[in-house]
C-alpha cells in the first residue's frame, strides 16, 4: 500500500483553501514511494517535519486506505486552478467536470422563490417533510417518467441527488455485497464500494480493486458488456445513457440485461441521470423492460436537465416487487436508510422539482437540454472532422474521442497546456477509458464554439 | 399485492409497511414471486424496529384516526414550527432568482460548502475557539453528518453513546456494522458501551466507570434529556478522551438554547482539537429542519493512530458520497449569520425556550419530577416505577398531545418522557392546560 499517494487526497479537493493544510505533515513509518505511473502525477512531496503531534488511539479506516487518489473531479478541479495562474491571460474553458451553465428557467426559479418566501409566513411555513419526499413531487415523477411502467408514487424516494443515493443503497446493500460495473463507468460507484469495504486492494498492473466484476465496454462491442464473459455479481451497476461513453442501451440489450439479472439472481442499480438527452428511441428507464421490477431498481437527477448541480435534487425508485433472498423486500429496508441516514431534500428546491415537472417547466427542461444537445453535436463534428474516431454525443452530454495508444492523462494535459481547454481524461473513470478522452457538452456556446477552434488548430 | 401477516405485541411499526418477521410473506396473487439472490444486509435485520419518530407519527395518525375531531397537540418530534425571519426568506428567496440570470447562475458548489459561508460559520459561531473555515464542512444536516461520519470511521470502530441518546447514533451504527448483536433483556446492542445519564449522576456519566471506546458520541445540551454539560464536566470528558486514545462527537445541535454559562462548542474546552469533531445543525437555530443545511467541523489536529489526519479522510468522503448542501439553503445561512439575521434567529430561539420555561413551570408545579428546559428545548419528565409507552399512551389518550416515550432513546430512558417545546404559543398555553387537569 503506497501511503505517499494518500497525502494526495489532501491536495485533491475542490476548494482551494484545501491546498492550505497541506502543510500538515502525515508521518507515517511504513512509506514507501510508488513506482511512477506513467502519464500520471498523482504524488506530490510534502515536508516531513519533525513534529510530536498528539495521535489518537482510533485506527483509520482500511477501507479509506485502500482508495487510490482523491475522488475524480476534485482533481480534475485542482488541475485546472493549478493551470490558471501560469497562464493567467489564457480563457480556460471547461469541458471537464459535467457541470450545466445555463441558467435555470424562470418557471423553476420562482417556484422556489416562493416557496422560500412562504417559509416566513404563519401558512406556509413547514418544518421537517416526509423523509421520501414530498408527495405531490412524488406523484408527478411517476406521472412524468413512468407513466404506464407500473410504477407507484410510494416506489419514490427523492433525494438531494444521484451520488448521495449511491452511498446511501451501498449502505444499504453493506460490505458483503458484490459489485458489477461497466468499465469506464462514473467513478462514485467503484469509489462507494471501496469505501462501503466490498472490495480488495487495488491492484496496480490491472488498475482494478479485487472483487469488482469490471464489464468492458469499448467501440468493438458497441459500449454494452458480453455478458457471457461477465462473473456473477449480487450488484451490477448500469448508467445509461452512460456517461462517460455518451452510449445508451438500445431496448434488445437491456432486455439482455435483465435477462442476465435473472439468471444471476442479481440486482441492477441502473443510473438513467441522462434519459432526457436521449434522441432516438432507446429506453429512458429500465422499467421499460419487461421483468425489470423483479430484478432493478433506478437512480435519476434533476442535475443535468433542470441545471440543478448546485441545487440538488434526485430520485430512486425501489419497486415494491424487489425483493432480497429472504423475500424482504429491498424497498422496506431503502425507507430505513431514509429515515435514518437522511432528513429529506431541501423543501424550497422541492418545489423547484414539482415546478420543472409541470407542463411549462417540462417545455423549458427540453429547451435546456436541447441547447446542450446541440452544443455536443458541435463538438462531434469538430473531432469527426479531425478525423478522430468518436463516440457518444447523440444521446448524451458527452462525446467520447479515441486517441488510440496515447495515455489518457497526458492527452488531458497536452490539451490543457496548448488549447486551456479542461477535458477528463477515460482513465479517471477505470482502465477501460485508458486512450479516450471525454468531452462534456455544457457551456455556454460561445465557449465551446471557441473550444473547438481550439481543437481544430491543435489537431489539424 | 402481498399480505403481511404482523408479528409479535411491539407497539411500534414502520411507518410504510407493518413490521415483517423473516421470510413470512404470504402471497396473495397466484403467481411465482421472483427473489434475487442478494443476501440482505444482516447489519439492518438487527434493527429493532422502525427509526424513532416515523414510529411517533405513525402513532399520531393512528390516533387522529380513532378521533378526528381531536385538537391533536404535538410535542413529539422535535418540530419547529415558527415562521423563518423575513431576512433570511427573503435571501434565498433571491438566491434562487438569480439562478435565473446568466450573472447569477450556479452549478456545482465545493462540496465542503461555499466559501463564504464557512468562513460565516468559523468567524459568528466560534469566534473565541478559532476554528478556520477550512475546517468546516456544511453540510444538509446532522443527521446525514452521522451517518456520513460513521461511513468515514468504519465497521471496526468501538462506540460509546448517552443512555439516553438521540437514536441516529445507535442506528447508524448498527447499520455500518460496529454494534455487535441486540440483546432482549438489556434492550442493548452488545458492542455499544451505553453511558446512563439520570438525576443519579447529574446527567453526566461516571467516566471511572466507562469502558474505552474509540468513538464517543456526546451531545450536550442533550437531546433527549435537556441537561448541558459544565465546563468541569467537559473537561473530564476531553481528559478521558485523551487518556484513551478516543474521539468525541461532540453534538452541539442545541448550542444556541444555553442560557447559563455552559460551554456551547466542545472547543471551549483547552485540548479538545486534538480529539473531537463536532457536528451541529441550522435546523433548531433558524427553523431549517426542512430546509436543511448543518455542519460539522474536523480540526486539522485531529489524527488517526497512524498520524492520518482525520480531516483528510472527512474530506474525502464528502467528495465521494456528497455533492453539497444546497446553494439555496447555503443562501439562507449565510442571511443566519449576519448581524441583522442572527439577532432575527435568536428571537425565535428565544420564543421557544419561552415555551420551555412555561412547560417547565406547569410540569414542576404539578409536582412532576422534571429536567432539562434550561438549555434546551426539551423537557424531560420522570415517571418512576412506569413504562414511557405506557405513560405516552396515556397522555396521548387523556389529553391529545403527542411525546416521546423515554426508551425510544434507549434503555435509560425508561420512565421518562420527553416533550419538545416548539410550538406555537397558544398550543403550549393548551398544552399546559391539558396537562393540569390531567395530572392533578
Amino acid at each position: 500500500m503506497s501511503l505517499t499517494q494518500n497525502i494526495s487526497t489532501s491536495i485533491s479537493s475542490s476548494s482551494s483553501s484545501f491546498l492550505a493544510y497541506s502543510v500538515f505533515p502525515y508521518r507515517n513509518r511504513d512509506v514507501s514511494l510508488p513506482s511512477k505511473n506513467f502519464g500520471t502525477c498523482r504524488c506530490v512531496a510534502i515536508p516531513q517535519e519533525e513534529k510530536t503531534t498528539y495521535k489518537t488511539n482510533v485506527s483509520r479506516n482500511a477501507n479509506m486506505a485502500k482508495l487510490q487518489a482523491g475522488y475524480l473531479f476534485p482533481e480534475i478541479a485542482r488541475r485546472r486552478n493549478a493551470h490558471l495562474p501560469k497562464y493567467p491571460d489564457s480563457k480556460v474553458i471547461s469541458l471537464g467536470i459535467g457541470d450545466t451553465t445555463e441558467p435555470i428557467p424562470e418557471v423553476i426559479t420562482s417556484a422556489m422563490s416562493k416557496r422560500s418566501q412562504a417559509l416566513s409566513t404563519l401558512q406556509g411555513y413547514s418544518g421537517y417533510g416526509a423523509e421520501q419526499g414530498e408527495k405531490p413531487l412524488r406523484a408527478a415523477i411517476v406521472s412524468t417518467f413512468y407513466g404506464g411502467l407500473g410504477i407507484d408514487e410510494d416506489d419514490i424516494f427523492v433525494s438531494d441527488g444521484a451520488k448521495c443515493d449511491i452511498s446511501r443503497l451501498q449502505v444499504l446493500f453493506g460490505s458483503e455485497a458484490t459489485i458489477a460495473v461497466q468499465d469506464p463507468s462514473y467513478p462514485a460507484y467503484v469509489d462507494s464500494s471501496v469505501i462501503m469495504g466490498q472490495t480488495g486492494l487495488y491492484q496496480k498492473d490491472a488498475e482494478k480493486y479485487g472483487n469488482i466484476e469490471y464489464m468492458r465496454c469499448n467501440p468493438e462491442n458497441g459500449f454494452f458488456p458480453d455478458l457471457s464473459k461477465v462473473c456473477r455479481a449480487d450488484i451490477i451497476f448500469f448508467c445509461s445513457p452512460n456517461n462517460p461513453t455518451g452510449s445508451a442501451a438500445t431496448r434488445e440489450q437491456l432486455t439482455q440485461l435483465v435477462q442476465f439479472a435473472k439468471d444471476n439472481g442479481s440486482i441492477i442499480v441502473y443510473d438513467s441521470a441522462y434519459a432526457m438527452y436521449i434522441s432516438d428511441d432507446k429506453p429512458r428507464s429500465i422499467f421499460e423492460i419487461p421483468g425489470a421490477k423483479e430484478v432493478a431498481l433506478e437512480t435519476a437527477s434533476f442535475s443535468k436537465y433542470a441545471g440543478f448541480t448546485g441545487v440538488r435534487l434526485g430520485w430512486t425508485v425501489v419497486p415494491k416487487e424487489l425483493l432480497f433472498l429472504d423475500g424482504f423486500p429491498v424497498a422496506k429496508d431503502f425507507n430505513r436508510i431514509v429515515c435514518t441516514c437522511f432528513n429529506g431534500a431541501s423543501n424550497v428546491v422541492q418545489a423547484g422539482g414539482l415546478a420543472c415537472l409541470s407542463p411549462e417547466g417540462r417545455n423549458a427542461m427540453q429547451k435546456v437540454v436541447g441547447f446542450y444537445k446541440e452544443n455536443a453535436d458541435i463538438i462531434m463534428d469538430t473531432f469527426n472532422s479531425l478525423g478522430f474516431n468518436v463516440y457518444g454525443g447523440r444521446n448524451a452530454p458527452y462525446v467520447w474521442v479515441h486517441f488510440p495508444g496515447r495515455s489518457s492523462w497526458d492527452v488531458f494535459s497536452e490539451i490543457l497546456e496548448k488549447t486551456h481547454v479542461v477535458t477528463t481524461p477515460g482513465s479517471g473513470f477505470g482502465p477501460g477509458g485508458e486512450g479516450f478522452i471525454r468531452v462534456s457538452a455544457f457551456g455556454h456556446r460561445d465557449n465551446v464554439l471557441e473550444a473547438c477552434r481550439r481543437f481544430k488548430q491543435l489537431y489539424k | 399485492m402481498y399480505n403481511f401477516s404482523t408479528c409479535n405485541a411491539m407497539p411500534c411499526r414502520n411507518f410504510l409497511w407493518p413490521m415483517i418477521p423473516q421470510a413470512r410473506l404470504e402471497i396473495q396473487k397466484e403467481r411465482v414471486v421472483c427473489h434475487t439472490r442478494v443476501q440482505r444486509n444482516v447489519n439492518l435485520e438487527k434493527l429493532q424496529n422502525g427509526y424513532l419518530f416515523p414510529e411517533i407519527s405513525m402513532h399520531e395518525l393512528q390516533h387522529i384516526r380513532k378521533y378526528p375531531d381531536a385538537k391533536l397537540i404535538n410535542l413529539g418530534i422535535g418540530d419547529t414550527t415558527e415562521p423563518i425571519p423575513d431576512i433570511v426568506a427573503v435571501s434565498m428567496a433571491e438566491y434562487a432568482h438569480a439562478l435565473s440570470t446568466v450573472e447569477g447562475y450556479r452549478g456545482y458548489g465545493a462540496e465542503q460548502g461555499n466559501k463564504a459561508l464557512r468562513k460565516a460559520i468559523a468567524e459568528t459561531l466560534y469566534k473565541d475557539v478559532q476554528v478556520k473555515d477550512s475546517e468546516v464542512f456544511v453540510s444538509d444536516g446532522s443527521q446525514c453528518d452521522i451517518t456520513r461520519l460513521q461511513l468515514l470511521l468504519g465497521s471496526n470502530v468501538t462506540m460509546a453513546v448517552q443512555d439516553p441518546s438521540f437514536p441516529a447514533y445507535i442506528d447508524t451504527s448498527v447499520i455500518i456494522g460496529q454494534a455487535g448483536d441486540f440483546e432482549e433483556k438489556s434492550g442493548k446492542f452488545g458492542n455499544i458501551e451505553y453511558m446512563n445519564c439520570g438525576p443519579q449522576n447529574n446527567f453526566f456519566p461516571d467516566l471511572a466507570k466507562t469502558r474505552r471506546t474509540d468513538i464517543i458520541f456526546f451531545c450536550s445540551p442533550n437531546n433527549p434529556t435537556g441537561q448541558a454539560a459544565t465546563r468541569q464536566q467537559l473537561e473530564e470528558l476531553v481528559k478521558f478522551a485523551k487518556e484513551n486514545g478516543s474521539i468525541i462527537i461532540f453534538d452541539s445541535a442545541y448550542a444556541v438554547y444555553v442560557t447559563d454559562d455552559s460551554p456551547r462548542s466542545i472547543f471551549e474546552i483547552p485540548g479538545a482539537k486534538e480529539v473531537a469533531i463536532e457536528v451541529s445543525s441550522f435546523s433548531k437555530f433558524a427553523g431549517f429542519t426542512g430546509v436543511r443545511l448543518g455542519w460539522t467541523v474536523v480540526p486539522e489536529e485531529l489524527c488517526f493512530s497512524n498520524g492520518f489526519p482525520v480531516i483528510n479522510d472527512f474530506n474525502r468522503i464528502v467528495c465521494t458520497c456528497f455533492n453539497g448542501a444546497s446553494n439555496i439553503s447555503q443562501a439562507g445561512g449565510l442571511a443566519c449569520l449576519s448581524s441583522e439575521g442572527f439577532m432575527a434567529v435568536c428571537s425565535v430561539v428565544n420564543y421557544y425556550k419561552e415555551n420551555a420555561k412555561i412547560l417547565l413551570e406547569t410540569l414542576a408545579s404539578l409536582g412532576l419530577k422534571v429536567y432539562g428546559g434550561e438549555n434546551a428545548p426539551y423537557v424531560w419528565v420522570h415517571f418512576p416505577g412506569s413504562k414511557s409507552w405506557d405513560v405516552f399512551d396515556y397522555i396521548l389518550e387523556k389529553t391529545h398531545i403527542i411525546t416521546v416515550p423515554g426508551s425510544g432513546f434507549g434503555p435509560g430512558g425508561e420512565e421518562f418522557l420527553r416533550m419538545s417545546t416548539f410550538g406555537h404559543r397558544e398550543t403550549i398555553l393548551e398544552a399546559s392546560k391539558r396537562l393540569k387537569n390531567l395530572f392533578s
